[in-house]
């Protein structure tokens, strides 16, 4: 056995299908415990799973999230922008990283998480099938879409499984950079010229409703749900994540000088909450299944990437493999 | 192209020095076709912010762990032995520098 890694299997995950009945209870009473579970226990096959679906799913999010803010890397307005931009879209191929490995702990194999990708089949955050017409949408990506991530992550930092917590915590650390050069650009625009201010505000209307979807449905309607928060994965529900970013944004919009789109937008002092219009769940499922203005451009533009660096790969092998034969043949002259 | 070279890439194990007098501590892993590339892939991964001032990488096959159905016999026989540790010894409580 090497350290966390399960040997990789393209049939699916490694390590038996059940755990025994003393691993089972040794699973309940981590998890009742508070306590983590790390990669090499026992875990009910359902667990392994739907950690293995969840990680690999936010590390695809990250990949293809590098896309819609790589569009803006060429045509940032300055040089400080720009340098900016470009740590920040690493970050998220960073982010990706971290992800893949932790799924990758669960017998997962990369090979695998790629290919499901490319093909079409895996799932990734639905707000990255959104286009980024203006230097403004990146402003509101950082806040609005980063913003949200940060709320939906921070959380995962306790999830029970070891790995997948441990990678949040560092991807956390990095968001807030994130969401705070977001908010910094949309405030430059907002105090700059008129037409300035109105990108900026056109942005915020963009991505303000698409931003509080990144949440998931309703809690009625996220089937998931009730079995992730019992095993300690998912700490809160999406509707009361979406109710936190939503009672977040209202001052930090005041803050920008910016409007939210939302006419039903109010405070409730009986609630102590903001009370915030229904959103559009048809345009969430339908992005989701597909239809949203650039997830066949995303997938392709990802296939086109892996594809073009197919040469890459394979030459750092084939030098790898020579040197490594150069090596033993020379310690074999010296014996 | 044929053979190994279109194998993936193995799995490398991260280790970063976070300062100079402190260990090296377990960062996660990585992909790379060889030790000098996991190199340079760990310090863009996991070192973007002056996270450390060393790394080893060790190829994951080459980690030797304990397994977890050990647990008991490994770990256990160090708990009914409270006498290894300092506060057990309560005689010379007062007594200064003791």
């Amino acid at each position: 056995m090497h350290g966390d890694h399960a040997p990789a299997t393209s049939a699916g995950p490694a390590g038996p299908a059940e755990p025994s009945a003393s691993g089972q209870s040794s699973f309940d009473r981590v998890i009742a415990g508070d306590g983590r579970i790390e990669p090499r226990d026992e875990m009910p096959d359902d667990y392994r799973k739907s950690l293995i679906r969840q990680i690999s799913q936010h590390a695809h999010s990250e990949i293809i999230g590098m896309q819609p803010e790589g569009n803006w890397i060429t045509r940032a307005p300055s040089l400080h922008r720009k340098a900016i931009l470009m740590a920040k879209v690493q970050d998220e191929a960073g982010h990706g990283l971290y992800l893949y490995s932790a799924a990758e702990t669960l017998g997962a194999s990369r090979e695998d998480m790629m290919q499901a990708l490319l093909a079409g089949k895996a799932r990734y955050s639905s707000i990255f099938n959104y286009p980024t017409p203006t230097w403004a949408d990146i402003g509101a990506i950082g806040w609005l879409v980063d913003g949200a991530a940060i709320c939906n992550q921070v959380p995962l930092c306790r999830a029970s499984y070891g790995p997948y917590a441990r990678a949040m915590i560092r991807i956390c650390k990095e968001e807030s950079f994130h969401q705070r050069q977001g908010f910094e650009i949309l405030l430059t625009l907002s105090r700059g010229t008129p037409a300035q201010h109105e990108l900026a505000q056109e942005a915020v209307n963009r991505w303000y409703a698409p931003s509080l979807m990144m949440f998931g449905p309703p809690d009625a309607d996220s089937p998931n749900s009730a079995k992730s928060m019992a095993w300690k994965i998912k700490r809160f529900s999406n509707d009361e994540l979406r109710q936190r970013f939503v009672d977040m944004l209202v001052p930090q919009a005041q803050a920008l000088g910016l409007t939210l789109p939302d006419p039903d937008l109010r405070w409730n002092a009986e609630r102590g909450h903001y009370d915030f219009g229904e959103l559009d769940w048809s345009e969430f499922k339908a992005v989701l299944a597909g239809q949203g203005q650039c997830n066949v451009q995303r997938v392709e533009h990802r296939r086109r990437a892996h594809t073009e660096g197919a040469w890459v790969r394979e030459a750092a092998m084939a030098h790898a493999a020579k040197k490594a034969a150069r090596q033993q043949q020379s310690a074999r002259g010296a014996a | 192209m044929s053979g190994s070279p279109t194998a993936e890439w193995p799995l490398w194990e991260v280790f970063v020095r976070p300062g100079r007098g402190l260990s090296h501590v377990h960062a996660g892993s990585l992909h790379a076709a060889d030790a000098e590339m996991a190199l340079g892939n760990a310090r863009d991964l996991y070192t973007r912010r002056g996270e450390g001032v060393s790394i080893w990488v060790v190829a994951s096959t080459d980690i030797h762990a304990s397994s977890p159905d050990e647990k008991d016999s490994l770990f256990d026989p160090a708990a009914d032995k409270p006498y290894r540790h300092p506060t057990f010894y309560t005689a010379s409580e007062g007594v200064p520098n003791l």
